[in-house]
């Protein structure tokens, strides 16, 4: 984070169009163009088919845009290869979804533990010391050696979040990351990322259909048919 | 434990039984082909070690390859000449001592002089056609096992009765003939003699046994009607299987024909080919059936990891890592399945060492097996690379997977 200028943006989209090739093309997203600042709490939002998942993909290098860019740090990423934009995605990205995806059969702080040995810069002792600390301050100290199964919806998604956190990388990406979870575990989750952007200086990029969770946060992009047809910061976001 | 390591490891792990029938599979294509190299390789082998003991390793014998030229050839060589009849030349092999002398002295073996004679024996209304060797029995230890071949006495009882003969037990059990028989032998040239049967031998090899007669030298070139006649050299060498180089040799200094046993029994060895081309390729059918398993296993684990291979993607770890994780797995049960089938080849060799057989064709009523870490060698690798090749398919179609597609799926 030190090495970035304060209003450099973290992540840029220049005129990203994606079209799934087909007998008949559909177009996810048209035209977008977007920075993304550090610090940043925005949610993306917008109805079914709009658009806002696939955004999400191309800002996180799951998907390549037909056309446009997608800049991540100022560096372009549509012409790295699959290894760097792994490796971009392993170092600089973090993601969550709305379903956990979680290895079921290795222990909680095993999942965390897997960006970290993918990485490989920290020792296998520092790997675990820091997932039991990241599950720790997530309320899961004591879960620690439990498989996903043994786990609630909602402690599942912050064992996710935990994941997403082990290479300490300065965006999240979370894809409906309380989509399939009850109101009291939503708002846990929502707290988490929110806490992630207040106190750790996080990234923090949801797409959701919850529009009441989408006020509380910083800044709403509203999507329509691939194109962005809104982009508010609201009055209570801090000042950039 | 090294991260795709593990990750396979806890793959693998968690299907036991599915695992479990892979890994089988492999270990029967290993332990299977680990028993039939065994048998082919060991009656290959017992085979070739009677030949080799029981026949001389190299045969000088007074022929040449091709015919001489005629004097009128090399006379008037512009000129091509029909109708020729070949210069009668005494047979035998000339100054036979000083050849076998120039042969001792860089032959890294043995060399016996000995008389062939095509003959007939006969003895009670039974006719055999039968070869006749005149040897000298003093020297017979350093070319043939004959010495320890005899059954019912030893190979010197061939000075204890004039014309005595030695004749494979086969031979006289065919005519009825007992030690002290008195039997008849006559060469197709007409010559005829009374001989006493002083002993019998065995061989092992059944051709040998039921044709071959053995006299003294001198017998036998009483059989030939001509005396001093040497018309074979046969030599053992310390390593049989530098037949062929030697035998180049001895024809190329002394220009009589030199056959080595692998010459003399080409058929046979070529059929040996013949059969471990089969062997080898009845056992590359049981281990290709075998990787249709480990493929399958991997198809399996592959389609249903699909949503932790998007997951594992979309965190960052590379096609490459993926690849290595399914492939590893394939690894895995090769490994694990060769293994077994070590143990399982072993038991099954050890269970047919056991297995006790009557044939007319054996000495031995057990089966001849081989035990070479070459076997295992071999079935383990061609155990590892099948599983590998057949896990990379299903591996590289895995770490290709696009994990938005998935993820949208699972969504």
């Amino acid at each position: 984070m030190s090495e970035v200028a304060p209003q450099a943006p973290l992540i840029e989209a220049h005129n990203v169009t994606r079209i799934l090739p087909g007998i008949v093309p559909t177009t996810l997203v048209q035209d977008v163009s977007l920075r993304i600042m550090p610090n940043e709490f925005m949610a993306i939002t917008g109805p079914s088919g709009s658009g806002k998942s696939s955004l999400l993909y191309l800002l996180g290098l799951l998907d390549l845009p037909t056309s446009g860019e997608v800049l991540i740090r100022g560096r372009d990423t549509t012409h790295m290869d699959e290894e760097e934009r792994a490796f971009t995605r392993l170092s600089l990205l973090g993601f969550v979804f709305q379903f956990h995806f979680l290895l079921p059969e290795f222990t909680v702080l095993d999942n965390v533990r897997l960006p970290m040995r993918a990485l490989g810069r920290l020792s296998a002792e520092a790997q675990r010391e820091r997932s039991a600390m990241l599950l720790t301050s997530l309320g899961l100290g004591d879960h620690l050696s439990k498989r996903p199964d043994q786990l609630s919806g909602g402690q599942r998604q912050r064992v996710a979040v935990a994941r997403a956190l082990a290479n300490e990388p300065p965006v999240i990406l979370a894809d409906e990351p309380t989509g399939s979870l009850d109101s009291k575990s939503s708002e846990q989750v929502f707290e988490v990322l929110r806490q992630l952007v207040r106190e750790y200086g996080k990234t923090v990029v949801a797409v959701t259909h919850d529009l009441g969770l989408a006020e509380r946060m910083d800044r709403h992009v509203e999507l329509l048919d691939g194109r962005i047809v809104s982009d508010d910061i609201h009055q209570h976001a801090p000042a950039r | 434990m090294n991260l795709t390591l593990d990750i396979a490891w806890t793959h693998v792990r968690a299907r036991v039984r599915q695992t479990g029938f892979a890994v089988a599979g492999v270990a029967t294509g290993v332990g299977f082909s680990i028993m039939m190299a065994a048998l082919m390789q060991g009656s290959q082998d017992d085979f070739t070690n009677r030949l080799v003991n029981t026949l001389p390793h190299i045969t000088v014998s007074d022929e040449r390859r091709s015919p001489p030229p005629q004097p009128a050839e090399t006379l008037y060589p512009a000129a091509k000449i029909y109708g020729l009849t070949p210069e009668a030349r005494r047979r035998g092999i000339k100054n036979p001592l000083a050849t076998m002398a120039a042969l001792e002295a860089w032959i890294p073996g043995g060399v016996a002089p000995s008389v062939k004679v095509q003959g007939i024996i006969r003895y009670a209304n039974h006719d055999v056609a039968t070869t006749i060797t005149g040897i000298d029995p003093r020297r017979e230890a350093q070319v043939s096992d004959l010495p320890k071949q005899m059954r019912g006495a030893t190979l010197n009882a061939l000075y204890r009765a004039t014309n005595a003969i030695v004749v494979g037990d086969r031979l006289a059990e065919k005519i009825g003939a007992r030690i002290g028989s008195n039997i008849t032998v006559q060469t197709s040239e007409g010559v005829r003699i009374n001989a006493q049967v002083v002993g019998f031998f065995h061989s092992g090899v059944r051709q040998v046994d039921e044709s071959t007669a053995y006299v003294l030298t001198k017998t036998g070139q009483i059989l030939s009607q001509q005396t001093g006649l040497i018309n074979e050299l046969r030599l053992r060498l310390r390593d049989p299987m530098a037949s062929r180089e030697v035998a180049a040799r001895i024809e190329n200094e002394t220009g009589y024909k030199s056959v080595s046993w692998q010459e003399a029994h080409e058929d046979l060895i070529s059929t040996f080919l013949i059969r471990n081309i089969i062997m080898y390729t009845v056992v590359g059918a049981i281990l290709l059936v075998a990787s249709f398993g480990t493929y399958n296993i991997i198809s399996t684990i592959t389609h249903e990891k699909a949503r932790d291979i998007a997951i594992m993607k979309s965190l960052g770890l590379s096609e490459f890592t993926v690849r290595t994780i399914f492939v590893i797995e394939a690894m895995i049960i090769g490994i694990a399945g060769a293994l077994l089938g070590f143990l399982l080849g072993y038991l099954m060799c050890l269970a047919l060492g056991e297995v006790r057989i009557k044939s007319p064709f054996m000495d031995s009523d057990r089966l001849p097996l081989a035990y070479s870490y070459v076997h295992y060698l071999l079935a383990g690798m061609v155990a590892l690379v099948s599983s590998v090749a057949a896990g990379y398919q299903p591996a590289r179609k895995a770490a290709r997977l696009h994990p938005v597609e998935i993820i949208r799926g699972a969504t």
